[in-house]
C-alpha cells in the first residue's frame, strides 16, 4: 500500500477518483452508461468527449515540456486550423460532400504541421526561449485565422465533418477514439523507438546529452511539431462540433488547461521524465472538476476558486514538502524526504 | 573524553541501494577525524546524514549528549555543525565580508550596520591568517583556495562546534593546502572538532589524528591514525588481502606501442586552437597508443580535447583522421569519426541523473543510431551486463538511477557509455578524479588493456604520476599552448615538471 502510494501516479488518480465518487454521492446515476440508438450515453462518456481536445493537446505539451520547453501557440493553432477547413469548405463548390471534409482535415493538419516546424525553427535552430518563440505564434495565430475568416464567424454544413467532433462510431463517440488513437500512437512512438529516452535526456541534461552525440535539434523539432499537430486535430473537433470556425474564441486558454493537465499529471515543468497517462489522468480531472461544479450546482462566481482549490491540492499532494508535512501530523515527525518527486 | 557527535547503528537506503547499513561514528573535540573509504562506501551519505540533507532510516545521531534528529540543513547548521563543500557554496556576486556575515550581519536601528560587518570580518580573517583578503572584495575574485578558507571563516564566526570538510583539497595546489593545513590545526587546537575526507592518502595521514573507515555501507572500525599503515589502511578500505593489493598496485605491463615511421597516426593536428582559448597544438595520436596530456589545473588540456571532439569549434589549424583532413563542428561529427570523449564534469557533462544506468550507459551508442533505431531490449540487456560486469559496476542493477551511484561507479558507466561505441580514439579527461584506489587501479589497467587491443587514448589527468604510469607519449601544455611531445622511456615526474617549469623543450 505504501509503495503503491509513492508511484508517480498514485495521487492524480486517487484525486480523479475521489471526484467521480463525490459527483456519484450528489448524483446517483453519475457513474452509470446507458446505449440509446446504438450510442453509449452517460457523464463518463461526456466527460470523456468534451476534454478530448484538451487531453490532444495536453498530449503534445507532454513531450515538449520534457525537453524543457513549453508550447503557448496551441490555442492559436487550434484557431488557425478550424479557420482554415472551415473556410475551404464554405468556399468549396460542394460544401456537402466527403471529399470537401476530407481535403479541409488534410488542410487543418497539414497548417498543423507548418506551424510546429515554424515554432521549433524558432527554438531549436535560433535558439529562441521556448515562452518568447511561442508566445510570438501565440499571438500572431489569433491575428491569422482572422485574416483566414475575414473576421467572420464561418458556419458550414458537412455531415461527414461534423461527425469529426459530433458523431459516433462503435457506440462511441468519435473524439474519443481519435484522442485514444493519437495517444496510443504517442505512446508506441516515443516508447518503442528510443524517442522518449532522449527528449527525457535532452530534458535532464542538455550539455551531457550533446557530448553523448544527441542530435537535439532533431528530437526539440519533432516535439514542437507533434505538439501543433494535436493542436491541429483538437481544432478540427472543437469547430466541427459546433459546425464553425470561430477565430476569437477557438481553444482560448485552452493552453492554460494543457499546461495544467501535464503538471497535474506529474510531469515536472523542469523538463526530465514524462507521463502521457498521467497527462490523461490530469486532464480528466481538469474536466471532471468542471462537470463537478455543474452537479454540485456551485454557483459560476465561485466555479474558478473551486477549480483552483482542487488544482492546488493535488500538486500539493505530490510535493515532497507538503505530504512530509502531511504524514508528521498524521505519525511521529518524520524527517527529510530523501526523493525528490516532481511535482 | 565526551564526543560532540556520536552517530550509533545509523541506515539509510535509496532505491536499489542500500547507503548505510549499522554505522556508528564518533567524533571528538579538538581532533581532526578522517572518513575513509572507496567511492560508495558511503562517505558522502554520512555526511549528509550529519548535516540534514539525508533522513536517516534507523540509528541516532547526538550532538554534545543530545539527541537529535536532523530534517533539515538548518538544523544541523543550528546544532553547531558546519560543512566546507568540495565546490564552494558562497555566492560569487557577493563581496567577503558580506558572504561571511550572509543573514548574521550585525545591526543597528534596523538597518545592517556595514562598520560592523567590515570590522568583524577583518577579526575573523584575521583569526585565519587571512589578512591579505580585502573584506570588501568580490568573492569571484579570489581563488578556490581563499573562497573555501572564508568559507571556513564564515563556519569560525558562526562558532561552529564541528567543522565538515568534503574533498577540500581535490583542487588545490601544493601551497594551497599547507595554508589550508595551518588553518585546521589552528581550529582543531581550539577545540573545533574537523571530519575531514579526501582521497590524497599523504594529506590524511599528515592532517588526521583518527580514522574511521567504512566499505560497501558498512562500518570497518575506527583507528588512530598513528597506529594504523597505509598499506593497512588501503586493504581495509577495498577489503582485500595484501597480496592482491600488491598486484593491483603494479603498474600495468605492456609494451610501448611503435609509433615508426610508415604508420599513419589515427588523429594528427597542426596548429590547432581557438580565439582566447588554446593555441599551437600539434598533436598526434598513433593506433595503439595512450598520449598523456600534462600540465598544470588550468593550462588548457580540457581546451584541447574540446576542440578535438568538436564540443568547442577550433577556429585556427587543420586536424587530420587517418591522413584525412576533417573540419569537427560537432560531438557528432567527432563521433561518426570514431571518437569518443569523457569529460571531467561527470554531473553536468557525463551524467543524465534521472535516467537510469542501462538508459546512461546505451545513450551514446542510441544516439548514432538515431531515435527511430532503438537497440532491441534484449541487445541493451546483455551489453549492460557484460559491461557492468566488466568494470564491476556496483550496485550491479541496471534500472538504479545514476544519481544515487558513487563517483567512482557512475564514472565506470560513462566510460562504459563509449566503450560499447567501439572508438578508435578515447579522450579521457580526469578519468580517475575523486576515485577510490580500486576503482582508480581498474580504469588505469583498463586504459592499458584498450590500447593494446589497438585503441587510440588521450590520457588527461592532474596527477602526473598517473599520466606518466599510463602513456607512451606525453604531450606537455602550458599557459594555453602545446610546448613539448616527450616520448616517454623513464621520463620521471622531475623531468616532466622541468619542462613544466622551463618552457620549451
Amino acid at each position: 500500500m505504501k509503495s503503491l502510494l509513492k508511484h508517480r501516479l498514485a495521487w492524480p488518480v486517487i484525486a480523479l477518483a475521489a471526484l467521480l465518487l463525490l459527483n456519484q454521492v450528489f448524483r446517483p446515476d453519475f457513474l452509470s452508461l446507458r446505449m440509446q440508438d446504438g450510442h453509449l450515453y452517460g457523464s463518463l462518456i461526456d466527460i470523456m468527449r468534451n476534454g478530448a481536445p484538451t487531453i490532444l493537446i495536453a498530449l503534445g505539451m507532454t513531450l515538449v515540456i520534457a525537453t524543457r520547453g513549453i508550447d503557448l501557440s496551441v490555442g492559436a493553432v487550434v484557431a488557425i486550423a478550424g479557420a482554415a477547413s472551415c473556410a475551404y469548405i464554405a468556399a468549396s463548390p460542394e460544401p456537402g460532400s466527403p471529399v470537401t471534409a476530407a481535403t479541409a482535415v488534410l488542410i487543418a493538419v497539414i497548417a498543423g504541421l507548418a506551424l510546429g516546424i515554424w515554432n521549433g525553427f524558432l527554438v531549436s535552430t535560433i535558439g529562441v526561449q521556448p515562452i518568447i518563440a511561442t508566445l510570438v505564434l501565440m499571438t500572431a495565430g489569433r491575428g491569422i485565422a482572422q485574416l483566414i475568416t475575414g473576421g467572420q464567424i464561418i458556419s458550414v454544413s458537412n455531415d461527414p465533418y461534423k461527425s469529426i467532433g459530433a458523431g459516433y462510431l462503435l457506440t462511441l463517440p468519435i473524439s474519443i477514439l481519435i484522442t485514444a488513437a493519437v495517444f496510443i500512437l504517442a505512446a508506441v512512438l516515443t516508447r518503442r523507438t528510443a524517442l522518449g529516452t532522449l527528449i527525457e535526456a535532452v530534458g535532464i541534461n542538455p550539455v551531457a546529452s550533446r557530448l553523448a552525440g544527441l542530435r537535439s535539434r532533431n528530437i526539440i523539432w519533432i516535439v514542437y511539431v507533434f505538439s501543433a499537430v494535436c493542436a491541429a486535430i483538437a481544432g478540427l473537433m472543437i469547430s466541427s462540433n459546433v459546425t464553425a470556425a470561430d477565430a476569437n474564441n477557438a481553444g482560448l486558454y485552452i493552453e492554460m488547461d494543457a499546461i495544467l493537465a501535464v503538471v497535474i499529471g506529474g510531469t515536472s515543468l523542469a523538463g526530465g521524465r514524462y507521463t502521457l497517462v498521467g497527462t490523461v489522468v490530469g486532464a480528466f480531472i481538469i474536466q471532471t472538476l468542471t462537470t463537478t461544479v455543474y452537479t454540485l450546482g456551485i454557483p459560476p462566481e465561485v466555479t474558478l476558486v473551486f477549480k483552483a482549490l482542487v488544482v492546488i491540492t493535488v500538486c500539493l499532494l505530490q510535493a515532497p514538502k507538503a505530504r512530509n508535512l502531511l504524514s508528521s501530523l498524521k505519525a511521529a515527525p518524520k524527517p527529510a524526504a530523501k526523493e525528490k518527486v516532481a511535482i | 573524553m565526551v564526543p560532540v557527535v556520536e552517530m550509533t547503528d545509523i541506515a539509510i537506503g535509496f532505491p536499489g541501494v542500500k547507503a548505510l547499513d549499522g554505522v556508528n561514528f564518533r567524533l571528538f573535540p579538538g581532533e581532526v577525524h578522517a572518513l575513509m573509504g572507496e567511492n560508495g562506501a558511503g562517505k558522502s551519505t554520512l555526511i549528509k546524514a550529519l548535516t540534514g540533507v539525508y533522513s536517516i532510516d534507523s540509528g541516532t545521531v547526538t550532538v554534545l549528549g543530545e539527541h537529535k534528529q536532523f530534517s533539515t540543513p538548518a538544523a544541523s547548521q543550528a546544532a553547531g555543525i558546519s560543512t566546507v563543500y568540495q565546490e564552494v557554496n558562497l555566492c560569487p556576486n557577493l563581496t567577503v565580508e558580506e558572504n561571511v556575515l550572509l543573514g548574521r550581519e550585525p545591526r543597528r536601528r534596523g538597518s545592517i550596520d556595514w562598520k560592523g560587518v567590515r570590522s568583524r570580518t577583518r577579526e575573523v580573517l584575521a583569526e585565519l591568517h587571512l589578512d591579505q583578503v580585502d573584506p570588501g572584495s568580490l568573492l569571484s575574485s579570489h581563488s578556490i583556495a581563499v573562497q573555501q578558507l572564508i568559507a571556513i571563516a564564515r563556519s569560525v564566526e558562526i562558532n561552529a562546534k564541528v567543522l565538515i570538510l568534503d574533498e577540500p583539497t581535490s583542487s588545490l595546489d601544493a601551497d594551497e593546502v599547507n595554508q589550508l593545513f595551518r588553518v585546521i590545526r589552528d581550529l582543531r587546537d581550539r577545540g573545533v572538532a574537523i571530519l575531514f575526507v579526501s582521497h590524497f592518502l599523504e594529506q590524511v595521514y599528515d592532517i588526521s589524528d583518527r580514522m574511521t573507515v567504512l566499505r560497501n555501507g558498512k562500518l570497518v572500525g575506527e583507528y588512530m591514525t598513528r597506529d594504523l599503515s597505509r598499506m593497512g589502511l588501503i586493504s581495509k578500505m577495498i577489503g582485500r588481502e595484501m597480496e592482491a593489493l600488491a598486484e593491483l598496485d603494479q603498474a600495468p605491463a605492456r609494451t610501448r606501442a611503435r609509433t615508426d615511421s610508415g604508420v599513419t597516426p589515427f588523429l594528427e593536428t597542426r596548429g590547432l586552437g581557438r580565439k582566447g582559448s588554446v593555441s599551437h597544438v600539434d598533436l598526434s595520436v598513433y593506433p595503439g597508443e595512450v598520449v598523456g596530456l600534462a600540465g598544470l589545473l588550468g593550462a588548457g588540456r580540457t581546451e584541447i580535447a574540446r576542440l578535438i571532439f568538436g564540443a568547442d569549434k577550433a577556429d585556427e589549424g587543420s586536424m587530420a583522421i587517418k591522413g584525412a583532413s576533417q573540419r569537427i563542428r560537432s560531438p557528432r561529427t567527432a563521433i561518426d569519426l570514431r571518437i569518443g570523449f569523457c569529460s571531467e564534469d561527470r554531473k553536468e557533462e557525463g551524467l543524465i541523473g534521472d535516467l537510469s544506468v542501462r538508459d546512461n550507459l546505451v545513450l551514446a551508442m542510441q544516439a548514432s543510431k538515431g531515435w527511430a533505431r532503438r537497440i532491441p531490449r534484449r541487445v541493451q540487456d546483455e551489453l549492460v551486463a557484460e559491461y557492468i560486469q566488466a568494470l564491476d559496476v556496483r550496485p550491479a542493477n541496471p534500472d538504479a538511477l545514476i544519481r544515487n551511484l558513487s563517483g567512482g561507479n557512475q564514472q565506470k558507466v560513462l566510460l562504459a557509455r563509449w566503450l560499447v561505441t567501439h572508438p578508435e580514439l578515447l579522450i579521457l579527461d580526469e578519468p580517475t578524479r575523486g576515485i577510490d584506489i580500486g576503482a582508480k587501479t581498474q580504469i588505469q589497467k583498463l586504459v592499458s588493456q584498450l590500447a593494446a587491443d589497438g585503441m587510440s587514448i588521450l590520457f588527461i589527468s592532474s596527477e602526473l604520476e598517473e599520466v606518466l604510469r599510463v602513456s607512451d607519449r606525453i604531450a606537455v601544455i602550458k599557459d594555453r599552448a602545446m610546448v613539448a611531445d616527450i616520448n616517454n622511456d623513464d621520463v620521471s615526474v622531475e623531468d616532466v615538471m622541468t619542462v613544466i617549469a622551463g618552457g620549451a623543450q
